[in-house]
């Protein structure tokens, strides 16, 4: 692939500025995990049907392998590797230990950031869960167990 | 990633866009959810991407019964705007339908309407596709064709449009503001689509360059608690329409005064049912008037080899749809 026309980006991710060349057909998802090292952010399907990828950018959920990383030059992302800490969990992390709500545990981190842009959405009982976390796929079949977690945490 | 690079660029303002978008082989990027499936999957390889996502067009304003979309408001923003909700909720019901959380906080409304079609001969470039590869003959005509269009279609292609969104406005007999070449056009939003005809390869009237600026709405709040969107899909969320039913009604002292309804997935573009429509106008909502709307609905359907069954869900669609506003006020 030709790099001949890279493009200089600012992306302030996870609350730290950095500056990043990329080519024009550069992914968010793959200059987050190839050109910064931050592999935390998962490739599954590279196609937005599974969810794996999904990033905050300025606090709302989104796919980041149907993103142009050029495109979001200026925004904020959040990242799993912006939500909690080994010794200090943050609260939805700490739920989907509690409900088992992971087996493999590679479509996680899309589970957690989608999980925390919804629960800003406010859903109202089980089933507005299962349906805005439609956008995240489970192989392991977990599903029940991270709509526990995440109702706990809403406090329904 | 095998799919070939293509050149970024940002465009300055809405004429720069133009200038860009026309230039052969450029295309425009909102949202990206549908190009860059469509990339990746070598379904379309543009020499340069043209990035209209940071000009000025998100907005949704509501002036004097008056609603307008910028054709770059996301999905989700559109969905929950107060004026939308309260006085529009076709609109929103229509897209909370549609994807999922993240796919509706990236897409846009003018990129929703432009999406490209889901047949699968479409989005395989392994597969025979006329749209794809004028010339290359309809895999889908004597292959899987399922999800294959009831109406509009001919030999050279049956695809149907996805939208859930231009179902829903067509109803609310939306208007589309485009901006191109030519200045600003404004016009009915089904004259936004073509019918396959020869050249299933063109989709839409937009010329080279053209974009979608606006949505505009006109009065429709007299229909906001009397509206539904009625979604059927293989599974419960984040699917494609198998069959989709707008429909809106007015009520006055018992008898229908207006009656509105489009169908998703059934066709090429949003398929206006008028002569349901017709036959509703005047008659109470009843069993009877309701039952001859979803007959006359699926008159002139030409089913293929495996779509037949949606000539059924279509009629039934409709029965239900009008079933459920039909007792309302």
């Amino acid at each position: 692939m030709s790099r001949s026309s890279s493009i200089n980006v600012s992306l302030k991710i996870n609350g730290r500025d950095h500056e990043v060349s990329v080519a024009g057909c550069d992914t968010l998802l793959d200059v987050l995990r190839d050109n910064l090292g931050m592999t935390g952010t998962k490739k599954g399907c590279d196609m937005g049907a599974c969810g794996a990828c999904t990033v905050l950018a300025d606090g709302r959920r989104i796919k980041s392998c149907l993103a142009l990383a050029a495109s979001y030059d200026g925004r904020s992302i959040t990242t799993i590797e912006g939500i909690g800490t080994w010794d200090n969990l943050h609260p939805l992390q700490a739920a989907f230990i509690r409900h088992d709500a992971l087996q493999c545990g590679y479509c996680t981190p899309g589970q957690i950031l989608s999980g925390l842009a919804l629960l800003d959405e406010k859903p109202g009982d089980l089933a507005a869960i299962r349906e805005g976390m439609s956008g995240n796929l489970c192989r392991c079949g977990a599903h029940p167990n991270i709509v526990a977690a995440i109702a706990e945490v809403a406090g329904l | 990633m095998n799919s070939p690079s293509f050149q970024y660029s940002r465009a300055a303002d809405l004429s720069d866009a133009v200038i860009q978008g026309s230039r052969s082989g450029n295309a425009f990027l909102a949202g990206g959810t549908d190009l860059l499936q469509l990339w990746k999957a070598g379904v379309m390889a543009p020499q340069g991407v043209v990035d209209i996502s940071h000009l000025p067009l998100a907005n949704v304003e509501y002036v004097d019964g008056q609603l307008a979309l910028g054709a770059l408001a996301r999905l989700s923003d559109v969905a929950t705007h107060p004026d939308v909700a309260r006085d529009h909720p076709l609109i929103a019901d229509a897209i909370k339908a549609s994807a999922s959380g993240q796919i509706r906080n990236m897409a846009t409304v003018g990129g929703n309407l432009l999406q490209r079609t889901r047949c699968p001969y479409f989005r395989n470039q392994g597969l025979a596709c006329n749209k794809r590869l004028p010339g290359a003959g309809c895999g889908a005509l004597s292959g899987e064709n399922r999800q294959a269009a009831l109406f509009g279609a001919n030999m050279s292609c049956v695809a149907t449009h996805a939208s859930d969104l231009a179902v829903a406005l067509t109803v609310l007999d939306a208007e589309v503001e485009v901006f191109g070449v030519a200045g600003r056009r404004r016009f009915p939003l089904p004259d936004l689509y073509r019918l396959p005809a020869e050249t299933p390869e063109r989709e839409t009237n937009l010329a080279a360059g053209e974009l979608i600026t606006g949505i505009h709405v006109s009065n429709a709040s007299r229909f906001a608690a009397c509206s539904t969107y009625l979604k059927i899909r293989d599974r419960a969320s984040f699917e494609f329409a198998v069959v989709s039913v707008a429909a809106v009604l007015r009520v006055e002292n018992g008898v229908i005064s207006e009656a509105r309804l489009a169908a998703g997935g059934v066709a090429p573009l949003p398929w206006r049912l008028s002569r349901s429509e017709a036959a509703l106008v005047g008659r109470a909502p009843d069993a009877q008037a309701i039952g001859v709307a979803g007959d006359l609905a699926i008159a002139d359907a030409q089913p293929l080899a495996h779509n037949g069954f949606k000539i059924e869900l279509l009629r039934n669609a409709v029965i239900r749809a009008l079933q459920t506003i039909g007792g309302r006020p």
